[in-house]
């Protein structure tokens, strides 16, 4: 397989900083990722946590193709950290969410990426019935469409949840009412523990597109700068009232559903395989040889990252545990709890 | 004032509301060319243009997600289940995504899902549901369900100006049964306020919906046995209105429950629960509750006369405790 390996250096316009700044993106995906391992098996993630190694590629690329002053929103799934990064959440806030903190986005009501505003942030996090989030960034996109502004939603959604009702419901309404739309539909390989095969008949989950009527498009989605351009242009026609496009990215989840879980039921040979496609080195390869990055330049990238996430976690060490009574308030949005 | 039928008075807090604030709109399934299955949207789309009454796919999921992230966006949305049946075809987008978003996530979901619920009218098993209970124990909901044209309107007034997701429950049976002159003037029925029906001194029916002329015509046959009756409609059904069920049961110290839905696990059980932890001292016999049967509600007239609640099951209940 290996050596059938090939990366796009089309850069898509992109200036030098702007390829410079993915890496850092992918970078700080993949630190921040690791330093909330640590922070797992010091017993301070509080629940469960999901990594996104092997996804950080797709990510990042796809949000790096949206237009936030325009309005534009994002929605991750659990494995799509470096997506919210690029449209500015801020690591420090991720770790508290982990580690179930007072001042964390949700004050330690919701865990996980499970956070963000349409509005205020640029992305909103998903909630964990998969597949309702299609026809919540439809609805966003409806109202976006109301108020006269050009802002183009962008959703993810799994192999795993592309078998749900929701997602149907929702991809059909946004093609039906030919909303500015971008969906993303990761094949990771396995949901939890099943694979895409037990997930579908249907020989590519873009496939799919058909049923619904848009535009439907199969990509390798560890192909940093063919990801980007394909959800750029995604993304463009959307904005122009061209309707919705399903972007199947080809990836794989190289770690198990959680930490928990040893992913004994994937192959060991998938895994090596994969391994060799990881999109952040083959990223970086195309921009050494591009002659946008030096090595040094790399090395300081990654050292500006460590420094953040460093700075990150002490600020989510020092803050504090929620109030227990504070659980009581809140429930309606009157209560005022959020504005104080 | 003009007289107006309930149905009337949903259809004109829509259009008031659409064109107070242009942030509202509706969606949902033949609410637009067609005006609505009961003709609850007559006239809105030509008036306010398909971008404000968007026609749908036979999608409930769809329409309760649209409009909960129309809503994230600042917009008002009314969401229209075209039974109320089929919310639970979006019960989980409704219970998860809407009602928590408050709680989880400090954001204002304000929307309405509304739609025609109840039975009575001979729809069988599918097309008369009340679903008050089935969200009652899923915090972040309100949920009203008025009984009167005044209350229908001035409820969807107050819905659609929440901050809130509020489920509004109209009941079908009462669209074209009942009238009242309404005042020309704009106004709200605050979400949360009971309405004492009727004054009384030795029982209590708290009901709400279409029981509510259930409880009328009990009252007005106990009044000829010297048997004064109090009747509460309760109107919201969450939050509700404590105090005056409460005090309605300190006065009257007997209290009838009334309601269309089932009995087990109904609504009824928590406010049974509530005025026997709250009020025990004041009660002179046991509480009582008259709902449906703890089954489908059938089609067939008899069978559906059978299960539902009447007047004749509440006049057995209440002469039980009157006996206390």
């Amino acid at each position: 397989m290996t050596d059938t390996i090939t990366t796009t250096s089309n850069t898509h316009g992109l200036s030098h900083d702007q390829l410079l700044e993915i890496t850092y993106y992918l970078r700080l995906t993949r630190t921040l990722e690791e330093r909330l391992v640590a922070l797992f098996r010091q017993a301070k993630v509080i629940g469960g946590l999901y990594r996104s190694l092997g996804q950080e590629g797709e990510s990042v690329a796809a949000a790096y193709a949206l237009d936030y002053t325009q309005g534009d929103v994002v929605q991750p799934l659990i494995r799509n950290i470096g997506s919210i990064l690029v449209a500015g959440a801020r690591p420090a806030d991720i770790i508290k969410q982990y580690m179930a903190k007072a001042d964390g986005p949700t004050r330690g009501r919701e865990l996980n990426i499970h956070f963000g505003h349409p509005q205020r942030d640029g992305f909103i996090g998903q909630i964990s019935m998969l597949g309702d989030m299609i026809p919540v960034m439809a609805g966003i996109a409806l109202a976006g469409r109301m108020q006269k502004k050009k802002l183009v939603t962008l959703a993810f959604i799994g192999d795993g949840g592309s078998s749900t009702g929701a997602f149907w419901e929702g991809m059909n309404f946004a093609t039906v009412q030919k909303l500015p739309m971008v969906v993303i539909v990761e094949d990771n390989g396995y949901a939890y523990s099943t694979p895409t095969s037990k997930q579908t008949a249907a020989k590519t989950l873009a496939d799919k597109a058909y049923a619904f009527g848009c535009a439907g498009v199969t990509i390798d989605g560890n192909d940093v700068l063919a990801v980007y351009g394909e959800v750029k242009r995604a993304v463009e026609r959307a904005r122009n009232g061209e309707g919705v496009t399903l972007i199947e990215v080809k990836t794989f989840r190289m770690k198990g559903h959680a930490e928990h879980d040893n992913q004994a039921y994937v192959p060991r040979e998938l895994i090596d395989e994969w391994q060799q496609k990881d999109a952040v080195p083959r990223f970086e390869k195309v921009l050494l040889e591009l002659g946008v990055a030096t090595q040094e330049q790399l090395a300081e990238i990654q050292q500006r990252v460590k420094r953040e996430i460093d700075e990150a976690t002490d600020e989510a060490e020092r803050s504090p545990m929620p109030t227990p009574s504070d659980a009581a308030r809140g429930l309606y949005i009157e209560d005022g709890y959020w504005n104080g | 004032m003009a007289e107006t039928t309930y149905i009337e008075a949903i259809t004109q807090a829509m259009h008031e509301e659409m064109a107070r604030d242009e942030r509202v709109f509706l969606i949902g399934e033949d609410v637009g060319v067609y005006g609505g299955a009961f003709k609850t949207s007559y006239g809105l789309i030509d008036r306010f243009g398909p971008e404000r009454v968007v026609d749908t796919p036979i999608s409930e999921i769809a329409i309760i997600g649209a409009a909960s992230g129309a809503a994230l966006m600042g917009m008002r949305p009314i969401a229209e289940m075209q039974f109320i049946d089929f919310i639970t075809c979006g019960y989980d987008m409704l219970v998860n995504f809407s009602a928590m978003s408050s709680y989880l996530f400090g954001r204002a979901c304000p929307m309405v899902v509304r739609g025609p619920a109840g039975g009575g009218t001979h729809g069988g098993p599918y097309h008369s549901l009340n679903p008050e209970a089935m969200f009652m124990n899923r915090p972040g909901l309100k949920i009203v369900a008025p009984g009167t044209a005044y209350d229908a309107k001035g409820l969807l007034k107050a819905a659609i100006r929440d901050d809130n997701p509020v489920l509004y429950i109209e009941h079908k049976y009462l669209y074209r049964r009942v009238k009242e002159n309404l005042p020309d003037e704009d106004y709200i029925v605050p979400i949360g306020k009971a309405n004492i029906r009727r004054k009384g001194k030795d029982l209590t029916i708290l009901t709400w919906g279409a029981m509510i002329y259930v409880a009328d015509d009990a009252a007005a046959e106990l009044a000829k046995d010297g048997v004064s009756v109090e009747v509460v409609d309760l109107r919201s059904i969450l939050p509700f209105d404590e105090e005056a069920i409460l005090e309605s049961v300190a006065k009257t110290n007997r209290v009838i429950i009334l309601h269309e839905a089932p009995l087990t696990g109904g609504a009824g059980a928590e406010f049974a629960a509530r005025i026997a932890e709250k009020a025990f001292d004041y009660l002179d016999a046991p509480i009582k509750r008259v709902a449906a049967l703890d089954v489908p509600t059938p089609y067939s007239p008899p069978l559906e006369a059978y299960v539902l609640p009447n007047k004749e099951k509440v006049l057995a209940a209440a002469r039980e405790l009157l006996a206390y």
